[in-house]
C-alpha cells in the first residue's frame, strides 16, 4: 500500500535532445577510489553504467546505489563484465579515500570515480550531465545533479537512462538489453 | 521446543523492534520511524518515517526535533528535468483520511550536525511537531546505509 501523496514525484523525463557522446569519444581522466587512474579507454569493449552523485548526499545517493547493488544481486554474473561506476559531482570532499569507504557499503562491483574539478566538469559534459553547489546558511553546501542512470553498450554507443522515478521493475530488463 | 522458537523469533524481530512501534497521536499514527547509518558524524543522517490521519481534520508535520542533531530539517528531493535537488520543506501536508510517507527519493528529514555517527543497530529518538495534534517522540532505528526500510510484517511499502 503506499499512501496517498506520498511520493510527490513531480517527476519528469530527462530532456534527452542531447545524448551522451559514446564512451570511445569520452576525454576525461579521473581516479578511483582505489588511487588508480581511469580514462574511457579502459572501458573499450564493456557495457558501461555510470551514475552522478556524492557522498554527503543523505537520500537520492544512497537510493540510487542501494537499487543499483539490487540490480547487480538479480543480474548475477551476467553483469561480471558491467563497469559500474559512481562518479562524485563533489571532488572537493569526496578524495579516492572517502570514496573507498562509501562505496564499501555497497556491492563490491561499484568503483567511486573522483577528480580535480576540471576533470570531473569534463566527464560531466561527456555524459551531457549537470551538477550546481547550492550553498547553504554556516558555509556548508549541497549539489544538485543528475539523477539518472546511463548505460552504454559494450561498443562504447549510449544505450538508455534508468530514470530515478522510473518503475524499478524496467531497470533489470533494460540493463539486460544493454549487457548484450 | 515452544520456547526455542520463541526464543528465536523474538532475536530475529529484534533488530526492527522500534521502527516497527507504533505511537499515535489525536488522530494521527506515527510509525516505521527508520534512518541509515552514516560514515562519521560530517555527513548529514536522514529520517524517514509514515504518518496516516484518521481524523476529519487536515495537519502537518511543521518540523522535527532530536538530540542527535544539531540542524534538524525537513526537506523534499524533487526531480526536475532529470536533475536532483533537495529544497527545505517548510511543512509535510499531511491530509484528513490519508497516510504521508517520509521516504526515499521524496520528503525527508536531514538530520544536519550529527552528534555522532549514527550506526547501524542504533536508535534515536525524534520528535515531530505537527501544525494542530502538537507534538510527538518517536523511537528510530538505524538501519544499514544498503536498506530501502524497515522489515515490519505490516509496512506500507
Amino acid at each position: 500500500m503506499l499512501g496517498v501523496g506520498a511520493y510527490r514525484t513531480r517527476n519528469r523525463p530527462a530532456r534527452s535532445e542531447v545524448l551522451p557522446v559514446p564512451i570511445g569519444q569520452m576525454t576525461w581522466t579521473l581516479t578511483d577510489h582505489q588511487g588508480r587512474l581511469v580514462r574511457p579507454s579502459d572501458w573499450a569493449g564493456r557495457p558501461v553504467m555510470v551514475f552522478f552523485g556524492f557522498t554527503w548526499c543523505p537520500d537520492v545517493c544512497p537510493t540510487t546505489l542501494s537499487d543499483i547493488s539490487l540490480w547487480l544481486e538479480e543480474l548475477g554474473a551476467d553483469a561480471d563484465r558491467l563497469i559500474v561506476a559512481l562518479i562524485s559531482v563533489d571532488p572537493e570532499r569526496d578524495t579516492p579515500d572517502v570514496l573507498a569507504g562509501y562505496v564499501s557499503n555497497f556491492d563490491p562491483r561499484i568503483i567511486g570515480l573522483t577528480g580535480p574539478a576540471d576533470e570531473v566538469a569534463q566527464a560531466a559534459a561527456d555524459f551531457r550531465a549537470t551538477y550546481r553547489r547550492v550553498d547553504k546558511e554556516g558555509g556548508d553546501y549541497t549539489m544538485d545533479h543528475t539523477a539518472g542512470v546511463f548505460l552504454f553498450h559494450p561498443d562504447g554507443r549510449f544505450a538508455s537512462i534508468i530514470d530515478f522515478h522510473e518503475d524499478r521493475r524496467f531497470a533489470v530488463p533494460k540493463l539486460r538489453r544493454t549487457l548484450s | 521446543m515452544k520456547h526455542f522458537l520463541l526464543a528465536t523469533t523474538l532475536i530475529f524481530s529484534a533488530p526492527a523492534a522500534m521502527a516497527c512501534e507504533t505511537v499515535t497521536i489525536g488522530d494521527l499514527t506515527v510509525e516505521h520511524a527508520w534512518s541509515k547509518a552514516t560514515i562519521g558524524a560530517g555527513r548529514p543522517g536522514v529520517f524517514y518515517v509514515e504518518i496516516k490521519n484518521s481524523g476529519t481534520t487536515d495537519d502537518a508535520l511543521v518540523g522535527i526535533t532530536t538530540p542527535a542533531a544539531g540542524m534538524p530539517m525537513l526537506h523534499e528531493t524533487v526531480v526536475q528535468d532529470g536533475i536532483a535537488s533537495m529544497p527545505h520543506a517548510m511543512s509535510v501536508p499531511v491530509p484528513a483520511g490519508q497516510s504521508v510517507q517520509l521516504a526515499p527519493g521524496g520528503y525527508h528529514g536531514m538530520l544536519m550536525e550529527l552528534t555522532t555517527a549514527l550506526k547501524e543497530g542504533d536508535s534515536f529518538p525524534v520528535t515531530l511537531s505537527f501544525e494542530k495534534s502538537g507534538e510527538v517522540t518517536v523511537n528510530v532505528d538505524v538501519l544499514s546505509l544498503r536498506a530501502e526500510g524497515p522489515d515490519c510484517a505490516d509496512a506500507g511499502q
